[in-house]
C-alpha cells in the first residue's frame, strides 16, 4: 500500500507497482492535430516535407542541403512504382555533394541504418545507400518532435507518444 | 510648415465667419452682385484679409531663405573639409587601383553630376577606404549643390531631408579609418541574416534559417575564438571521459555510447566569411573573435569593435550571459581573482583541468546545477589526483533552489558520497591571498583554506548592446525584453539565455537552460523567417550527479513553490539491479533526440531494511504547483517520458489527485 507524507508545502507519496496497476483516470485534453503552434513532426499535416524537423539533423541546413532537399522531395513526391526511381540523377547529386564533405557525412554504412530509423519510414529506402546521412554528427539536443521520429511507425505528430 | 498651420486654424473661424456674413447679406438685399464673395471653397487659401496672406508669404520667404543660407554654408564648410583631407592624403602615396565606389547615392541626383570633379590628385590612387570615400563625398557634394538649386523652392522639405542623409553617409564614412588595414575587406558589409553571438541559440537558429530559407546567407558574429558548439558536456561528459587529449579534442562519449565532439559542426559545415556573399546556395559563415560593440536600428546595421559595420535585414541577439562572480572576490584583488575560475567556455575548462591537477585544495562555491555537476566531477577525480573537492552555499542542500527540500538533502548526501566535502548554509565574508593559499572566510566564523576557487554563482545576461540599440531590458529577471514571439523590435529577435521571453503558459520568464536555448534559437530562425510563431514548445533540462542521480524537468521548477512526490516505493521483491549497461556511467547529455531508445540508469539498491520506511527516493515524479495546476515536473531517475510531462504542462488543467496523473508515467517501469 503506498503512504503519503507531508513535509510543510511539499506532499510525498510511496507507491507500489501495484498501486498504479489500475489505469489513470487523469483527464488529458484532446489535441488538435492541426494546432499551428505545436512542433510538426517529419511531414506536416498538409503533406509538405517540414525542413525543420530536429529529425533530420542538419541535412537540409549543411553545405549538401540544397542537394538534398531535392532529391528528397523528388523522392516524397513520386509516384513511380520503385519510389524514388525517376529521382537517381538527383540522389547521384546529393551523394557527390557529401563526398565533397567526408566530415560532414561519413561515409559507413552503419550510420545509414540509422537514419532509416531516426526519420520515417518512407524515408528510409533505398536511394540513401552510398552515402550515409548520419544523424549524430549535429545531433543538438533537440526537442520531443524527434520522439516522433523514434517511434518510426506514423509520420506524424509528437502527441502519439502521449500515454494512452 | 508648422507655423504655418497653426496660423491658419486660427484664421479658419475667421473665413467661415466672413462667408456666413456675406451669404446673409445677399439673402437679406436680395442683391446679385456680392461685395464679398466667399472663398471658402479652396483649403489652404488665405482668409478674408490681405494681411493674413502676406504675413504667410513673408513666412515661407524667411524660411527659404534661411534653408539656403544654411546649406550653402554648410557645402562651403564641406568642400573645406574635403580640401584638407585630400591634401592630407596625397601626402601619402598609395599603389593600388581604383575600385567602385560602391555607396548608394540617396539625395536627389539631378543630371549634372561628375563631370566637375576637379582635384583628383593622383590616377592610380586609392582602394584604401580613406580615399574612396574621399572621393565619394565629393561626389556627393557636387550632387548636392546641385540637388539644391533645383530642389530648395520645391521641395523644402525633401531637401533637408536628402541633405542630412547623404551628409550623416559622409560622416560615416568620414569617420571609417583609413589606415592600411584591408581586414574589413574580409567582413561582408551587408548580410540578410546576421546572427550575434555564436552559441547553442544562434547555431540553431542558424540551422533554422537554412532549413526553411533555402539559399539563406547567414552571418554569425561572436567575440568567442570556437565556432558554436554545446555547453552541458563541459560540465559533465568531458571531465568523465579517460582520454588524456580530452582537453584538446574536446570530444566525449554520449549516454549511446558514440563519440562526439562539442563542436556542434565540423569547421568544414561553415564557409568564409568572405564568401558568403558570392555563394551561389548560401550558407553559415562564422566571424570569431569579433564582439559587436554599437547596434544601429533605425538604420538595420551593426559596428564591430573593429569598426567594421555590417548591415542586415534580420537580426537574433543571442549574446547570453557572462558568469557572475562575488562581490567579496572581486573586491579582494588581483592575487584572489588569479586563483578563480569563472566557469563557462571551453577555455574555462581547460584552464580549470590544467589547474586541478596540480593542486591540493578547490573550492566550488554555489549549489546550483553548474556548481554541483562541477563538484562531482571533481569529486570523483578526488582519489585520483589527491585533491580535496570543497562544495560551499548558503542554501541548506545542493539544489536547494530547484528541488523540494527532502530531496534535496537526499541530493546532497549523494554529491557527499561522490567524495566532496559539503558546506551548506555558507555565507562568504571574505576571501584573502596567504602565503599563495586562498583562505575563506565564512559570516559564521568558519575558516576554509583552499588552493583554488570556482565560482558558480549565477549569469549574468549580455544586454550590452540594449543601450545602442533602444531595446527594453526586463528589471525583474534581466535580459532582453521580448514577445511571445521573441521579437524585440522590428527585424530583431533574440532568443537563449539573453531573452527575456512571454511564455504562453507559464508566464514571462527567462530560462538559462541548453535546450530552451535549442528551442527558443529553432523557433526565432522559424519567426525570422517569417512563420509568427510563439514559444509553444516548452523546453526542458537535465542533470547528472554522479552515476546514481540523474533527473529530466520541465517548466518553472522553483523550490518555493508546493509540490507533491510520487515515487517508487521498494518492496522486498525488489532486488538490487546491474550497474547501468552502458559504459560505465549513465552519464547523458542529450535529452529525448532523434536517436534509439535510451537505456535506463541504475536504479538504486533499495534500503537495506525494508521493513521501516527508510526513504529511498529511487525514481519517481515531482509536481510543482502554482495556483493548484501543474507548472513544472521532475522525472528523478525515470526517463523517455518527457512528453507526457510536457502535454501534462501543455494542459495547464488542474488535477483533484496528483497519484492519477503520476500513473501515467508508469514509473515502475525501466
Amino acid at each position: 500500500m503506498s503512504y503519503c507524507r507531508q513535509e510543510g508545502k511539499d506532499r510525498i507519496i510511496f507507491v507500489t507497482k501495484e498501486d498504479h496497476e489500475a489505469p489513470s483516470n487523469a483527464e488529458l485534453v484532446a489535441d488538435d492535430p492541426n494546432d499551428p503552434y505545436e512542433e510538426q513532426g517529419l511531414i506536416l499535416p498538409n503533406g509538405d516535407i517540414n525542413w525543420n524537423c530536429p529529425c533530420l539533423g542538419g541535412m537540409a541546413s549543411g553545405p549538401c542541403g540544397s542537394q538534398f532537399k531535392e532529391a528528397f522531395s523528388c523522392f516524397h513526391y513520386s509516384k513511380e512504382e520503385v519510389k524514388g526511381s525517376e529521382c537517381i540523377d538527383n540522389f547521384r547529386n546529393m551523394q557527390e555533394c557529401m563526398q565533397r564533405y567526408p566530415e560532414l557525412y561519413p561515409q559507413e554504412e552503419d550510420k545509414e541504418s540509422s537514419q532509416a530509423e531516426a526519420s520515417s519510414s518512407s524515408v528510409s529506402a533505398a536511394p540513401t545507400e552510398g552515402s550515409a546521412l548520419p544523424p549524430e554528427t549535429d545531433s543538438t539536443p533537440a526537442t520531443s518532435t524527434s520522439e516522433s521520429a523514434v517511434s518510426s511507425d506514423s509520420t506524424s505528430l509528437i502527441d502519439n507518444q502521449t500515454a494512452s | 510648415m508648422l507655423k504655418c498651420r497653426t496660423v491658419w486654424k486660427k484664421l479658419a473661424p475667421l473665413a467661415r465667419a466672413s462667408s456666413t456674413v456675406c451669404r446673409q447679406n445677399v439673402r437679406r438685399t436680395g442683391n446679385v452682385t456680392l461685395t464679398c464673395v466667399p472663398v471658402a471653397h479652396m483649403s489652404t487659401g488665405p482668409a478674408g484679409g490681405g494681411r493674413e496672406n502676406q504675413l504667410y508669404v513673408l513666412l515661407v520667404g524667411a524660411a527659404c531663405v534661411g534653408g539656403a543660407i544654411y546649406t550653402y554654408r554648410t557645402v562651403k564648410g564641406d568642400n573645406q573639409r574635403y580640401q584638407d583631407r585630400i591634401d592630407e592624403i596625397s601626402s601619402r602615396p598609395y599603389k593600388r587601383a581604383t575600385e567602385e565606389p560602391a555607396t548608394p547615392i540617396q539625395s536627389e541626383p539631378p543630371a549634372a553630376e561628375s563631370p566637375a570633379e576637379p582635384t583628383e590628385p593622383q590616377p592610380e590612387v586609392v582602394a584604401e577606404s580613406g580615399k574612396t570615400v574621399v572621393h565619394l563625398s565629393w561626389v556627393l557634394m557636387i550632387i548636392q549643390d546641385h540637388a539644391l538649386t533645383v530642389s530648395l523652392f520645391c521641395f523644402l522639405p525633401f531637401s533637408f531631408f536628402s541633405l542630412s542623409l547623404s551628409r550623416a553617409r559622409c560622416r560615416s564614412l568620414m569617420q571609417t579609418p583609413g589606415g592600411p588595414a584591408p581586414a574589413s575587406l574580409k567582413v561582408p558589409s551587408h548580410t540578410p541574416y546576421l546572427l550575434i553571438g555564436g552559441g547553442t541559440a544562434s547555431f540553431a537558429a542558424a540551422r533554422s534559417i537554412r532549413a526553411r530559407d533555402p539559399g539563406a546567407k547567414v552571418l554569425i558574429v561572436t567575440d568567442e575564438p570556437d565556432p558554436p558548439y554545446m555547453r552541458p558536456p563541459l560540465s559533465k561528459e568531458l571531465w568523465f571521459s579517460n582520454d588524456p587529449s580530452v582537453t584538446e579534442t574536446l570530444r566525449f562519449k554520449q549516454w549511446n555510447g558514440k563519440e562526439r565532439s562539442i563542436y556542434f559542426q565540423p569547421p568544414s559545415f561553415y564557409i568564409n566569411a568572405e564568401e558568403l556573399d558570392g555563394a551561389e546556395n548560401g550558407g553559415v559563415a562564422v566571424l570569431t573573435g569579433k564582439k559587436v560593440v554599437h547596434m544601429d536600428v533605425r538604420g538595420n546595421k551593426i559596428k564591430l569593435d573593429d569598426d567594421t559595420e555590417i548591415s542586415y535585414d534580420k537580426c537574433l541577439i543571442a549574446t547570453g550571459g557572462v558568469p557572475r562572480n562575488l562581490q567579496v572576490i572581486e573586491r579582494a584583488g588581483e592575487e584572489v581573482m588569479k586563483k578563480t575560475t569563472l566557469f563557462r567556455k571551453i577555455e574555462d575548462f581547460k584552464s580549470l583541468d590544467k589547474v586541478s591537477r596540480n593542486i591540493k585544495s578547490i573550492t566550488i562555491i554555489g549549489g546550483g546545477f553548474l556548481g554541483s555537476e562541477l563538484a562531482c566531477a571533481l569529486g570523483r577525480r578526488s582519489t585520483e589526483y589527491d585533491l580535496e573537492v570543497v562544495q560551499m552555499f548558503p542554501e541548506k542542500g545542493n539544489m536547494g533552489k530547484v528541488l523540494p527540500e527532502y530531496l534535496s538533502n537526499w541530493t546532497t548526501e549523494k554529491v557527499k558520497s561522490e567524495g566532496v566535502k559539503v558546506i551548506s548554509e555558507a555565507l562568504v565574508k571574505s576571501v584573502v591571498c596567504k602565503d599563495d593559499k586562498l583562505e575563506i572566510k565564512l559570516k559564521d566564523g568558519r575558516l576554509v583554506k583552499t588552493d583554488h576557487i570556482v565560482a558558480a554563482v549565477g549569469l549574468e545576461p549580455n544586454v550590452d548592446l540594449a543601450k545602442s540599440a533602444g531595446l527594453e531590458v526586463d528589471s525583474d529577471f534581466g535580459g532582453f525584453r521580448v514577445n511571445a514571439e521573441l521579437q524585440a523590435r522590428s527585424n530583431i529577435w533574440v532568443a537563449g539565455d539573453a531573452a527575456c521571453f512571454y511564455d504562453i503558459r507559464l508566464g514571462r520568464r527567462r530560462v538559462e537552460h541548453h535546450d530552451h536555448a535549442v528551442v527558443s534559437g529553432r523557433l526565432a530562425g522559424e519567426n525570422m523567417t517569417g512563420a509568427n510563431k510563439p514559444y509553444w514548445h516548452q523546453s526542458m533540462f537535465w542533470s547528472d550527479l554522479g552515476p546514481d542521480v540523474g533527473y529530466e524537468a520541465i517548466g518553472i521548477v522553483d523550490s518555493s513553490l508546493p509540490t507533491v512526490g510520487v515515487f517508487a516505493k521498494a518492496t522486498a521483491k525488489d532486488t538490487p539491479k546491474a550497474a547501468t549497461e552502458k559504459s560505465g556511467t549513465g552519464i547523458r547529455s542529450e535529452s529525448e533526440t532523434e536517436d534509439t531508445a535510451i537505456s535506463p540508469v541504475a536504479s538504486l539498491t533499495p534500503a537495506p531494511n525494508v521493513g521501516q520506511h527508510k526513504d529511498e527516493y529511487g525514481k519517481g515524479v515531482i509536481f510543482y504547483l502554482r495556483d493548484k495546476v501543474v507548472v513544472g515536473i521532475i522525472l528523478w531517475n525515470v526517463f523517455n517520458r518527457m512528453p507526457i510531462a510536457r502535454k501534462i504542462i501543455k494542459d495547464g488543467e488542474e488535477h483533484a489527485d496528483l497519484n492519477e496523473v503520476a500513473k501515467l508515467f508508469n514509473i515502475h517501469d525501466d
